[in-house]
């Protein structure tokens, strides 16, 4: 314990050097003010500040990343309260009530009750991940290549879990994340493959920013031109920011429920705070004294999903930092993003790099801080942002990015890789595949081939070595019962509908 | 405010007027040093420790870049196409001068793409085993390597990397046809051999040292030919009888070809700036690695290196028939 203090000592003082907050503090302005524009969620908002934040020292890089995401987290809410324009699944929960509060013209207490949740369940989280991580990287020092390939094997299986749409399609774009990541030299022998001859492509996460950008910044803005020009917003005045007392109240419960729910449910691979902020709503629903207000601005319908969504934001760290696993979306933009700073996520990241592991830490919490001070007196200027036009916001938005994959790689080649990747993300989307899963398979395929590759060699070939070893059979075998768990609602109803065509 | 952006102004016009004198000024803006290996790795190490005391003397950052891949060559491959203006600079290994003959289709030429900046530091190799290993002599491991051939393995962090070489030159003086796993870089190697999944691994001092004084890994032989005072315990190729096992992995400093003369004295004169500095000097000792002699920081010195190092290496190399197609 009296280590942990220690480590979080040093964490703040290296999150707590003037650059460093500086950063922090830039990512937060930077990540609420695109994030609270509507229609660009967390993932766009990342996506699209990432090049900002490359080319310098990467603890500082990945402290304004960090604080890119909680920014864009925060803002994604704004807006999904003032104008029920969710950015992302689990601001959707937030919509729910929160606009409805906003309606009744509760919009500042809305606001105020997601800052304060989101604050109380960022600190909380952030002890957490300091308490876990350490024992989690200690344990995975016994793993070797078949634990991590079957550790990856899982994460990716839990992928298809996260996706909203068709499970099948959630596989497809595994594997062709997958095979996008096959673009590039291979580790075993060198050789190139499927570069044509494409210098810039040897590097396997060559098309990282591009492929993020596109997939994620670009569609998404495409997809929102085809919505209507005008937007019906709450835009009068949101006044009276403070909560009462008789809110306070009633939001305590609540956000301390959440956070538990949250911290636990974002370590598990397959997007635990989204799973989180849902899990939240139902039960808050369920407990409250108040379930006739629910449907109609329930303040625990805000304070719960809100406190679980952002814990389990922060403990979905842990896998990333500790194991190279990321559980979710955001941490493999996360994870990219440390590969690209030179600094390959897993066991060894804790002992040889403390100060970027611990750094991050304290910084999630002083992103929380600089977050509630930043947000709840500056509301009228986010809600000045939610009434810029779309005409004047997608040209900057699609200029803005073409610059930040420009000049990370200073080479034209990535631009065009992200016009591409743009087109592609839009057609995607039209036809209800989800990024996310593709992006898991990009992020993951390196690695997984290499360690399936290095234990198929140790074991000169025999592939029961996944078997013979305890861990590994174990989460294969975890692996294996998510995916029919997860494939079965959907098999169960396409042989219904053969069924029903069969009586026709 | 003001007087800051009139200063700007001020030296961005300075600049234009100077043009060909730009030179003189170098440099003013930081310095990316490429490290064409894995972030945390041997040559990232030397890399982060020589940046630093280089940053002083030149009074502009020098970063640290990892473009890594292809055993180094993908990095070098960058610098050498990189504007030769001293504002890119690369530093690799013995890994010069074996990828030509490794890689027969590199898009460079170690000799006359790029123009030399000085050797850095000689870096011994030690060969390890993970802990468990039943092996406490010299003997026994080549009973235990001869037994077993058709499961021991040896682990290098790629094509091209020191760690590979060792392990083509360890089986070629030993005979004995150990099966090579691949990793990417060292630190990954690192954590399969202390997971007990693969059992050996040549590595550089600068990554093994560590982890053989804690008791991680076993340190069986030294790559030099006197004992390090760091590992004392472990002896010489020679005192083993393991003739020829010499490596010495040689670093040094490389800016693309065409680089002005001055800019490159100016580079020279920071990296000797660094080898005597004592913290460097420090950190250097911690991994049992010493900065090359004086008459080896030259340009010159490091020119004649790559050229009678690729000849040194070629024979092996093709004897060994690893080839990247």
């Amino acid at each position: 314990m009296m280590d942990i203090l220690g480590n979080i000592g040093d964490g703040f003082a290296i999150a707590g050097t003037l650059t460093n907050i500086l950063y922090a503090f830039l990512g937060c302005v930077l990540g609420t003010v695109i994030g609270v524009l509507p229609g660009v969620g967390p993932m766009a908002t990342i996506a699209i500040l990432m090049p900002m934040t490359m080319g310098s020292d990467p603890t500082t890089s990945l402290i304004m990343l960090a604080g890119v995401y909680y920014g864009a987290q925060y803002g994604g809410s704004t807006s999904a309260i003032l104008i029920n324009m969710p950015g992302e699944v689990s601001s959707a929960v937030t919509a729910i009530e929160g606009y409805q509060m906003a309606r009744r013209g509760r919009a500042g207490a809305a606001l105020a009750t997601a800052a304060i949740g989101s604050f109380i369940a960022g600190t909380l989280a952030t002890i957490a991940v300091a308490v876990l991580s350490p024992p989690l990287a200690s344990m995975a020092r016994s793993f070797a290549s078949p634990e991590y390939f079957a550790l990856m094997v899982l994460g990716l299986v839990m992928a298809i879990a996260l996706a909203n749409g068709a499970p099948l399609k959630a596989l497809a774009m595994i594997v062709l994340g997958l095979l996008i990541g096959m673009i590039g030299q291979e580790d075993q022998t060198g050789r190139m493959r499927f570069t044509m001859g494409f210098n810039e492509l040897a590097d396997r996460t060559a098309l990282f920013l591009p492929l993020v950008i596109g997939f994620f910044g670009l569609a998404e803005i495409y997809r929102n031109l085809e919505g209507p020009a005008g937007r019906e917003a709450l835009l009068r005045k949101v006044s009276n920011i403070w909560p009462s007392r008789e809110d306070f109240r009633r939001m305590v419960a609540p956000i301390l429920r959440g956070t538990g729910l949250g911290s636990l449910l974002g370590i598990i691979p397959g997007n635990g705070p989204v799973l989180a902020s849902f899990a939240s709503y139902s039960i808050e629903k369920r407990l409250s004294k108040h379930k006739h207000e629910f449907g109609n601005g329930a303040i625990e319908g805000v304070a719960g999903p809100e406190a679980a969504n952002n814990a389990g934001a922060q403990t979905s760290f842990v896998p990333m930092l500790t194991l190279g696993i990321p559980p979710s979306p955001v941490m493999a933009l996360m994870m990219g993003a440390m590969i690209l700073n030179g600094i390959l996520p897993g066991p060894r990241v804790i002992e040889e790099n403390p100060g970027l592991f611990w750094g991050l830490i304290a910084s999630m919490w002083i992103g929380n801080i600089i977050l509630v001070i930043l947000n709840l007196p500056l509301i009228s200027l986010w809600v000045k942002l939610l009434t810029i036009p779309y005409r004047v916001l997608v040209p900057a938005i699609l200029t803005f990015s073409c610059i930040g994959v420009y000049s990370v790689s200073s080479n034209a080649f990535h631009v065009f890789a992200l016009a591409v990747f743009g087109l592609f993300g839009y057609a995607f989307m039209r036809l209800k595949c989800e990024p996310a899963p593709l992006l898991l398979g990009y992020v993951l395929a390196q690695p997984i081939e290499n360690n399936l590759i290095r234990s198929l060699r140790v074991s000169r070939g025999d592939p029961m070595v996944f078997i013979e070893r305890p861990i590994s059979a174990v989460l294969l075998g975890i692996a294996l019962v998510a995916l029919i768990v997860i494939l079965l609602p959907f098999i169960a109803r396409k042989r219904e509908k053969v069924f029903v065509e069969d009586d026709a | 405010m003001m007087k800051r952006l009139f200063a700007a102004v001020a030296v961005a016009g300075m600049v234009i007027a100077a043009g060909g004198a730009a030179a003189q000024t170098y440099p003013n803006r930081p310095i990316t040093m490429v490290v064409p290996f894995r972030a945390g790795g041997p040559t990232d190490t030397i890399g982060r420790t020589i940046s630093e005391a280089m940053s002083r003397n030149l009074g502009q950052q020098v970063q640290v870049q990892i473009v890594d891949g292809a055993g180094g060559t993908l990095g070098a491959q960058r610098v050498a196409e990189a504007a030769p203006d001293g504002y890119t600079i690369l530093l690799y290994h013995v890994g010069m001068a074996t990828t030509p003959t490794l890689y027969p289709n590199l898009a460079y030429d170690p000799l006359t793409d790029f123009a030399e900046i000085g050797l850095v530091t000689n870096v011994a190799m030690t060969l390890v085993g993970r802990q468990r290993l039943p092996i406490a002599t010299w003997d026994q491991l080549i009973q235990y390597m001869t037994t077993r051939l058709d499961r021991v393995t040896m682990a290098h962090a790629g094509i091209g990397s020191a760690s590979h070489l060792c392990a083509m030159l360890f089986s070629q003086l030993t005979g004995l046809d150990i099966t090579t796993v691949p990793f990417v870089g060292t630190a990954e190697a690192m954590l399969d051999l202390q997971a007990d999944f693969v059992d050996f691994m040549c590595d550089q001092t600068t990554s093994t040292v560590a982890a053989i004084q804690n008791g991680q890994v076993n340190g069986y032989v030294v790559t030099s030919p006197v004992r390090l005072e760091q590992i004392a315990e472990v002896p010489t190729f020679q005192e083993v009888g393991l003739d020829g096992f010499e490596l010495n992995v040689w670093h040094g400093l490389w800016a693309p070809a065409g680089t002005p003369p001055e800019v490159i004295a100016r580079l020279n004169e920071a990296l000797r700036a660094a080898l005597t500095d004592p913290q460097v000097l420090r950190t250097f000792a911690l991994f049992a690695t010493f900065p090359v002699p004086l008459e080896d920081q030259t340009p010159e010195a490091l020119h004649a290196k790559v050229a009678s190092e690729i000849e040194h290496w070629r024979p092996m190399i093709e004897a060994a028939g690893e080839f990247v197609r």
